[in-house]
């Protein structure tokens, strides 16, 4: 019999959840999405996709080389990035900008602050604005079966008719980004997530409902249907898979319900009065901003603690 | 079916067919043998022995006591020979002063409590608690409380509820279900007389819904109105007091140093509870208990019944030894159980269960940075936060450690169970709270010493 154990602190225990097959559960909801993206918008996207992961993973390679800090790769953090920011673009997109734009995402947005769990808003998402500013018109450029043609939601704003049938959008036979298009794989991913309890039901319901009421009720493209609303564009991307993002979201559930509020009523007011068709990024990124606010608002009531110990203690926080 | 639970909370994996339905086995080596007894086997002070070298001494005879009120006597559970008093490794790691006894395999029985207190007659109810005391009664779950001052609550507090703690909520221990499933008379009696001290209570015996048969046979054989058997949902960390007294009574203890009689509550263990009957009928003081020896790393798990002092060894043996090298030896469960050093330490009366766990379930996660999922702040059962009050004792932050409610913590080990990025949360907590606290002490000390100094 041996003599000698492992001393430590319980628990001695632990559950096989870790961060590593936290993304992996992720790319394995957002690859069929992909796929259909693939089919319908030509095999251009699968070389924007690879583009994007293969220098999001080198980026953070080279850094974590260069500045001598121990490798994160194996967490495929990078990997959902990479995968995230090419869903995001649309498929003529120049490869030299989307590998300008992993780049920005991996070294400016998530290493400048720390690696993971330490960026402030979500690298996929800024690296998307930052390329919509600088590169507008290849940003907005969608051509699909080599016709190009404006998205369902710049149709909307131009006031025309939405000519593309409910089954085409659910499917993802529409013009648009690689990975936005195919609403029914989009939310069929995200059910598997909330399922494998990677996410939850809070901010994506929440996102989406705010969103499809509010632009209806502001009359958005003037007949739109609060489906229409919720099958085009980056919505359903955004609310399972980007507003969801666990660094730059909520931790508590009072949070996350105010945060994916504030994400739907941001896209309904840019989708109808901002100079944008679409709204979902520029939303979420403003609502990751406002994250710390809201958790330092939203701390839990210890138990046992008296109701008003709350406020109390924001106050306390606040004079130190 | 809805039963009454707590929020938060986590769902380990159980490890409890392993000895669920192993009967309790009695385990009472009759060779000469050493049986160690550490000074200190419960919160409060210490005890000095009242034997010498060379004694004889008696099994149930006292060994050890002190005058304080927060601090329980310790029996010798064996008749023998006082070989030494001197510092030996306890089940902690630390080496502590222990009195050792060479067993001489009889167990001749001193004369009981009973006998020695009242001249054989049963104590009236104003001596429970100092029948208690008397017989080194402390909750036998792990946190050795002594009973007699959980059972003499401060003036003013009326006691609405004494519940019984058989939630047994740690995975891979099964003593306390054994228990109730052998002899459910004894506990059901030993909660009666903790009623009869507090006529205006409600009595409850709060079992996980896993152990059905405890369940069937404790429902069948109360009689009692004034008891209560109520099922629970099982979930991680039922079984702590905080929790336990949410689900029972639906309220909660405010925040620490409050005590369960704060709002009316008494929970006592389910060990302590039928020693509380042994105690009061037969004169017995705390000398056995019921221990599981399990886990993946052990041939044979079973429950045995051994007496206080023997050698961690010793169990181990009983059930056949290791079939592959344990990683790690636990004196308790997974959750908060201590890891200990050695096997070659004494059983004291709060050892629950020695799991022995292989490298499979029991590795050391390296830590990665936290991603924010908020896994933490859901498990959490005291509604903390944990990563924040990670963060703040990572940066030696202790100020907002405690404006946060860090004392709070209840150590359970959910957070840390769950974090995905393996960060060592519940460590992080037990410094930030020691530090605290050493810090409370330091400047209480310096308060006196000036009051003193004016004086």
């Amino acid at each position: 019999m041996s003599t000698k154990f492992v001393v430590s602190a319980s628990p001695h225990v632990h559950s096989d959840f870790t961060t590593r097959n936290i993304m992996g559960m992720v790319i394995l909801a957002l690859l069929p999405a992909g796929v259909t993206g693939v089919y319908f918008l030509g095999l251009r996207s699968l070389a924007v996709i690879a583009a994007c992961i293969i220098a999001c993973v080198l980026s953070e390679w080279a850094w974590q080389k260069l500045t001598h800090a121990k490798s994160t790769l194996s967490d495929l953090s990078a990997v959902v990035t990479g995968l995230l920011l090419a869903y995001n673009l649309p498929p003529t997109i120049p490869l030299w900008m989307a590998v300008c734009g992993s780049i920005f995402a991996i070294i400016i947005v998530k290493q400048f602050y720390g690696g993971i769990g330490c960026n402030i808003v979500n690298p996929a998402l800024a690296a998307r604005a930052m390329m919509l500013i600088s590169w507008p018109t290849a940003m907005t450029t969608w051509t699909i079966n080599g016709i190009s043609g404006a998205t369902p939601l710049a149709a909307m704003k131009a006031g025309s008719q939405v000519n593309i049938s409910l089954w085409n959008m659910f499917a993802g036979n529409m013009a648009g980004c690689i990975g936005e298009t195919s609403s029914l794989l989009l939310i069929l991913g995200g059910l598997y997530l909330i399922w494998e309890e990677v996410i939850s039901w809070r901010i994506p319901v929440v996102y989406i409902l705010t969103t499809a009421i509010l632009a209806s009720l502001f009359n958005h493209g003037g007949s739109a249907l609060p489906l229409h609303e919720s099958l085009t564009g980056g919505l359903l991307i955004g609310a399972f898979f980007m507003a969801t993002d666990y660094t730059t979201s909520p931790m508590t559930a009072k949070g996350q319900y105010i945060y994916a509020f504030g994400c739907g009523l941001l896209t309904a007011l840019i989708r109808t009065w901002g100079g944008y068709p679409e709204g979902v990024s520029f939303s979420i990124l403003i609502m990751n901003v406002a994250v710390p606010l809201i958790d330092m608002h939203t701390e839990p009531r210890v138990l046992g603690a008296p109701k008003s110990n709350f406020f109390k203690r924001v106050h306390k926080e606040g004079a130190k | 079916m809805n039963l009454p639970t707590f929020l938060g909370g986590v769902h380990p994996p159980e490890g409890k067919a392993l000895t669920e339905n192993k009967a309790i086995e009695i385990l009472r080596p009759e060779d000469s043998r050493e049986f160690i007894y550490p000074l200190s086997q419960h919160i409060g002070a210490p005890c000095s022995p009242v034997v010498n070298k060379g004694d004889r001494v008696l099994a149930g005879q006292k060994i050890a006591d002190t005058e304080a009120f927060v601090s329980a006597p310790i029996f010798s559970s064996v008749s023998g020979v006082v070989k030494d008093i001197a510092p030996r490794m306890t089940i902690a790691g630390s080496v502590d002063p222990c009195i050792i006894i060479q067993s001489d395999g009889k167990y001749e029985k001193a004369p009981s409590l009973l006998a020695q207190m009242y001249s054989g007659h049963k104590p009236k109810v104003a001596d429970y608690v100092k029948m208690i005391r008397a017989a080194g009664i402390v909750g036998m779950g792990g946190a050795c409380f002594p009973t007699h001052v959980k059972l003499s609550p401060p003036a003013g507090r009326v006691i609405k509820w004494v519940i019984v703690n058989a939630a047994e909520c740690e995975p891979y221990l099964s003593c306390d279900n054994r228990l109730m499933i052998e002899s459910p008379d004894e506990i059901i009696r030993g909660l009666g007389y903790a009623l009869e001290i507090f006529p205006e209570a409600q009595g409850v015996i709060a079992i996980e819904n896993n152990k059905p048969e405890a369940i069937r046979i404790m429902t069948e054989r109360n009689k009692s109105s004034r008891i209560k058997i109520m099922p629970h949902t099982v979930k991680y960390p039922q079984g702590a007091e905080k929790m336990l007294i949410w689900s029972v009574t639906g309220q909660e203890i405010p925040e620490v140093p409050a005590l369960p009689a704060d709002v009316g509550c008494i929970i006592l263990n389910t060990r302590t509870t039928w020693q509380i009957c042994r105690t009061i009928e037969k004169g017995e003081p705390v000398t056995e208990r019921v221990i599981s020896v399990t886990g993946d790393a052990v041939n044979e798990p079973k429950n045995l019944q051994v007496p206080l002092g023997i050698s961690v060894r010793e169990l181990v043996n009983a059930c056949g030894g290791f079939k592959e090298e344990p990683l790690k030896l636990i004196a308790g469960g997974p959750m908060m159980g201590l890891a200990m050093r050695s096997v070659d330490v004494p059983v004291v009366k709060g050892t629950s269960g020695i799991l022995a766990l292989t490298s499979r379930l029991a590795y050391i996660a390296e830590e990665s940075a936290c991603i924010r999922c908020g896994k933490c702040i859901e498990s959490c059962p005291m509604h903390l936060e944990p990563t924040l009050l990670d963060h703040a004792v990572r940066r030696r932050d202790y100020a907002t450690f405690e404006a946060h409610g860090g004392l709070n913590c209840i150590e359970c080990g959910s957070c840390a169970y769950s974090c995905p990025a393996s960060r060592h949360l519940t460590q992080s907590y037990k410094n930030g709270k020691a530090h605290v606290m050493a810090e409370k002490r330091k400047a209480a000390a310096a308060a006196k010493a000036k009051q003193e100094a004016k004086n």
